[in-house]
């Protein structure tokens, strides 16, 4: 346990890349394996089911400390992460535990699980009395399923491949699906990650997904397109559909479906399950899972998305609507019926057992544009290609994007092979985004934030202004939140103002006289009932501070309601992709 | 009677017509300690402990007209019994203890319970009013005893010099430094201090406090050390150009904020000890119930928590508002980068900006 609390204290203390390569490979090169598996569940973004609830652990946390539970809160606040300031408070203790992470876990903190509150508090004690500081740290986030620690799975992958000596990349399609593993991860499980490779070759299990090749934002002013990438014949243009990306595998006459995050997500979607008859075995397919509207399926006065023009034959819904049926945990016939996805194909990895991704990106859309057609069915549709003379007559077809529910284009050069994660060794698919919506709000509330924010004011809810006729005097509605798009020195400076303009205290919620207006961008907006301004928006960031602006200046919700597409309305932003393809 | 209440220019005792740390310039003037929230220029008559007089006057100008006390002297102003006592937080630093009818207040300024032997160690005077600081007033803050953080500093030292990288270990140049040199092991290298640092280890030396020999970098002459050394340079000196003549070095960061995960992170150092010159919550405790005090008001810190806990212990504690210390919480969780040292950021735990400001400009002179 000390060997791994330890690794996650270097993690942590460091944004080095290198700096974290190394003591990951240091970590894993004297790790017994059946730690060294639990390990890379974890950094990889493994999450055992809740062992303790929070609630529990607090009580557990008061009841030792003898700490009143608003002095609980006082703390939390100041150190902005929940384990720690547990830790913080419980009694100090030296290490005594030469038992090992998997021993842990398996032996000590899996059985935790269900235990009722009187008998937990009884076993948790000298169970962290074994552990010092940082090993109680990085148990108490293991056990409320919290733990996160700055790694990616790349820099996890590498540091496997460096300790295996063996490719990245192999290491890579190993790892896909291991934290999703219905089993414990075992010793054995480790030791297949790192195994030589053979010379049989063939290593996937039976429902393995590839790992997902992932595209870079492309962030330059068209008209240095040409120069930069060359010409748009080169390239494979397609709409950025705006739902989950998902790998739908057939192999030995059953059907997985992967999400990007490289779960199994097959239950969510039973409509996909019918193509089990349709697709050939030894078939991978990419591509990205949209709500769609059929045809016959028209009107749910429930969901509020009455008034579809029937005119429109086939339709890929808001993301929203998506959202409100992965929330679900049982899909009901009803939603079902209202909320049907389809999946919008756009690569072939697999096509008769054999790995297409070395081959060129033109040779596997051709290929799926057959497979999709042999097999005819509804839930499976291809991503339709755009063409354009040149890269002007490509952004202005983008301008459609947000009529369209979309995103902007991806841009897949057309000899590229699909690649490993974020990367641009064997090929390149750039993501081509619309601008984001931008709105100028008043900063209203404060909070402090966590990890190496806390103690900091840098989590903000903003306000338009609201000059509706029934209101005297124009008041300010907040509409979002935000806490990401400042430097370290303007969320230093803005915390200062914040310091010195604190009206009132709501728990932790500051509220402050309001002085500052910042840029705001946003990807989505929409109706909401949840609000109090009516309105939400999706993944808001401040783009810039207006210190120029004084807040009478900001803008109105007027201004909002305005960026609200015709067809929110009825919450039903509509795309007709026959006219496109 | 209240013996000590709160004015615009700061605490005020008003049967004896002086201030305590006053914020604005007044006539007369008690000063606790000698870092910059509290000892601040302009005041007509400055009193003081005597083994501090060394400091306020490096500090405050040679000539203030100060009157300096031994720890535990009277003297009688106005009909007020005035006496100072060890307050444990740095050299020269003093508890204010005021007696007036039979009533016995004390104002604590900073302070310290754990004896870190650079300085007289804290004394609980009895009292029937407390007034104490709060800086570290969450039970999150417990501190290790000093000899075990200095034997990981001393190994965080002597692991860098055995791959010859040098150590660079940031701290307050008055008070926190003197008390670090008091605990490193010089065998195992140069100690090398930045330019804020060094006047007042004459200072402390001047006081008879044994400090091990110390140098300025400039002056280190076998250049073959640098990697075997360590650095004691004041947190402004980080990210600064001053820097860069230490290669790849390691660097730490010695205060009590390095309690947190997230004020580590931030400060962006290889190394967090968690030493302050401040009492931490048990200590607090300690020292406010030893006191026997019915009575407590709070001056600075984590005021509001500190008032509602002792209300809950059964004592009658209010919050004083004050300027003490405000700048110390924000300096910890601000750190200045090189681009943009302001005088705010200056002015923190340990230390006042004119110091600071002057004696790195002298370096950067001293290095052209």
């Amino acid at each position: 346990m000390k060997a791994f609390a330890n690794l996650y204290a270097k993690l942590d203390a460091t944004t080095s890349s290198n700096a974290k390569l190394g003591a990951l490979h240091e970590y894993f090169l004297a790790a017994a394996p059946a730690d060294a598996a639990w390990a890379v569940y974890f950094l990889s973004g493994g999450r055992p089911r809740q062992i303790v609830p929070t609630k529990l652990l607090r009580e557990f946390t008061l009841s030792v400390s003898g700490v009143p539970p608003w002095l609980f809160e006082e703390c939390y606040q100041a150190v902005g992460d929940l384990a720690e300031t547990m830790t913080l408070l419980l009694p100090k203790s030296l290490h005594t535990s030469n038992e090992g992470l998997a021993e842990w876990i398996e032996h000590h903190l899996l059985p935790l699980r269900g235990l009722p509150s009187e008998l937990l508090t009884r076993q948790l004690l000298p169970l962290l009395n074994q552990l010092d500081q940082q090993s109680q740290l990085v148990c108490i986030k293991l056990i409320t399923g919290s733990f996160r620690v700055g790694v990616s799975r790349l820099l996890v992958t590498r540091a496997l491949a460096s300790v295996a000596d063996i490719d990245a990349k192999r290491i890579a399609q190993r790892l896909v699906g291991y934290t999703d593993l219905s089993a414990r991860p075992t010793a054995a499980h480790y030791l297949t990650l790192i195994a030589p490779v053979s010379e049989a070759g063939d290593e996937r299990m039976a429902g393995q997904p590839y790992p997902f090749f992932l595209a870079h934002a492309l962030q330059i002013p068209t008209n240095e397109f040409q120069l930069s990438i060359g010409q748009p014949d080169n390239w494979q243009v397609e709409w950025k559909w705006d739902g989950i990306r998902s790998q739908l595998v057939k192999r030995d006459g059953e059907i997985w479906v992967w999400s990007r995050g490289e779960e199994l997500v097959t239950d969510r979607f039973p409509e996909l399950k019918v193509l089990v008859d349709y697709l050939p075995d030894g078939s991978v397919i990419d591509g990205e899972i949209v709500v769609w509207k059929h045809k016959k399926n028209n009107v749910d006065i429930a969901l509020n998305i009455a008034n579809i023009e029937l005119s429109n034959v086939n339709q890929v819904q808001t993301f929203a609507l998506l959202q409100q049926r992965i929330g679900r945990k049982t899909l009901t016939a009803k939603i079902l019926e209202n909320i049907p996805v389809v999946m919008l194909a756009y690569d072939l990895l697999e096509w008769q057992g054999e790995d297409w991704r070395s081959k060129s990106q033109s040779t596997r859309r051709e290929q799926l544009q057959k497979i999709v057609a042999q097999c005819n069915q509804p839930q499976l549709k291809i991503s339709a290609l755009l063409t354009g003379e040149s890269w002007q007559d490509l952004d202005r077809q983008r301008a459609a994007s947000r009529n369209l529910g979309v995103e902007g284009m991806m841009l897949k050069l057309k000899d590229a092979q699909y690649g490993v994660g974020r990367t641009k060794d064997v090929g390149v698919w750039w993501k081509w985004k619309i601008d984001p919506y931008t709105v100028d709000a008043v900063l209203i509330y404060a909070q402090t934030g966590h990890g190496r924010r806390a103690s900091l004011y840098t989590d903000y809810t903003f306000a338009v202004w609201d000059a509706s006729e029934n209101e005297a005097e124009p008041k300010l509605v907040p509409f979002a939140k935000a806490y990401s798009g400042l430097t370290d020195a303007e969320m230093r400076e803005v915390d200062a103002i914040i310091r010195k303009t604190i009206v009132e205290k709501f728990g932790p919620v500051r509220s402050v006289t309001p002085t500052m207006v910042f840029e705001l961008g946003f990807e989505g907006i929409a109706l909401s009932s949840r609000h109090k301004s009516g309105i939400a928006v999706r993944f808001p960031r401040m783009l810039r501070w207006r210190k120029d602006k004084p807040i009478a200046e900001a803008d109105t919700l007027k201004t909002l309601q305005a960026l609200l597409p015709q067809a929110s309305r009825t919450n039903d932003i509509v795309v007709n992709i026959d006219g496109i393809s | 009677m209240d013996l000590v209440v709160v004015r615009p220019e700061g605490l005020y005792c008003p049967v004896g017509d002086f201030y305590i740390d006053p914020w604005r310039q007044v006539e007369r003037a008690i000063i606790t300690h000698g870092h910059g929230d509290h000892a601040r220029k302009g005041h007509t008559h400055y009193l003081a402990a005597a083994v501090g007089e060394g400091i306020l006057r490096k500090r405050l100008g040679a000539d203030i007209n100060l009157l300096s006390l031994e720890y535990g002297e009277k003297i009688n102003h106005q009909g007020v019994t005035l006496s100072l006592y060890p307050a444990g937080h740095v050299l020269g630093s003093a508890q204010v203890r005021l007696e007036y009818k039979g009533e016995i207040w004390v104002a604590s300024g900073d302070y310290k319970v754990e004896d870190d032997g650079t300085c007289a160690p804290f004394e609980s005077v009895p009292c029937h009013t407390f007034i104490t600081e709060s800086t570290f007033g969450l039970p999150i803050y417990k501190w290790q005893p000093q000899n075990e953080i200095f034997v990981d500093i001393n190994q965080w030292w002597q692991i860098n010099a055995n791959n010859n990288r040098t150590s660079v270990l940031f701290c307050y140049a008055f008070g926190k430094a003197q008390r670090l040199l008091s605990g490193l092991n010089p065998n195992i290298g140069p100690i090398l201090v930045h330019g804020a640092v060094e006047p007042l280890n004459r200072v402390y030396r001047e006081a008879g406090v044994n400090l091990p020999h110390t140098q300025y970098v400039s002056d280190l002459q076998d250049t073959s050390q640098i990697g075997k050394s360590i650095v004691l340079a004041p947190p402004t000196a980080q990210g600064t150009s001053w820097m860069k003549r230490f290669g790849d070095y390691s660097d730490a960061f010695a205060s009590g904020w390095m309690q947190v995960r997230g004020t580590r992170r931030r400060r962006g150092v290889d190394r967090g000890f968690i030493m302050s010159d401040h009492a931490d919550w048990p200590g607090l405790q300690t020292a406010i119930m030893a006191t026997g005090a019915e009575r407590v008001f709070v001056t600075h810190g984590q005021v509001h928590t500190m008032v509602r806990w002792l209300n809950e212990q059964g004592l009658d504690a209010q919050g004083f508002t004050t300027e003490y210390g405000d700048e110390a919480a924000e300096a910890e969780t601000h750190l200045p980068s090189a681009d943009n040292i302001s005088i705010e950021s200056l002015v923190n735990e340990n230390q006042s900006a004119e110091i600071e400001i002057s004696e790195h400009v002298n370096i950067n002179k001293a290095t052209i």
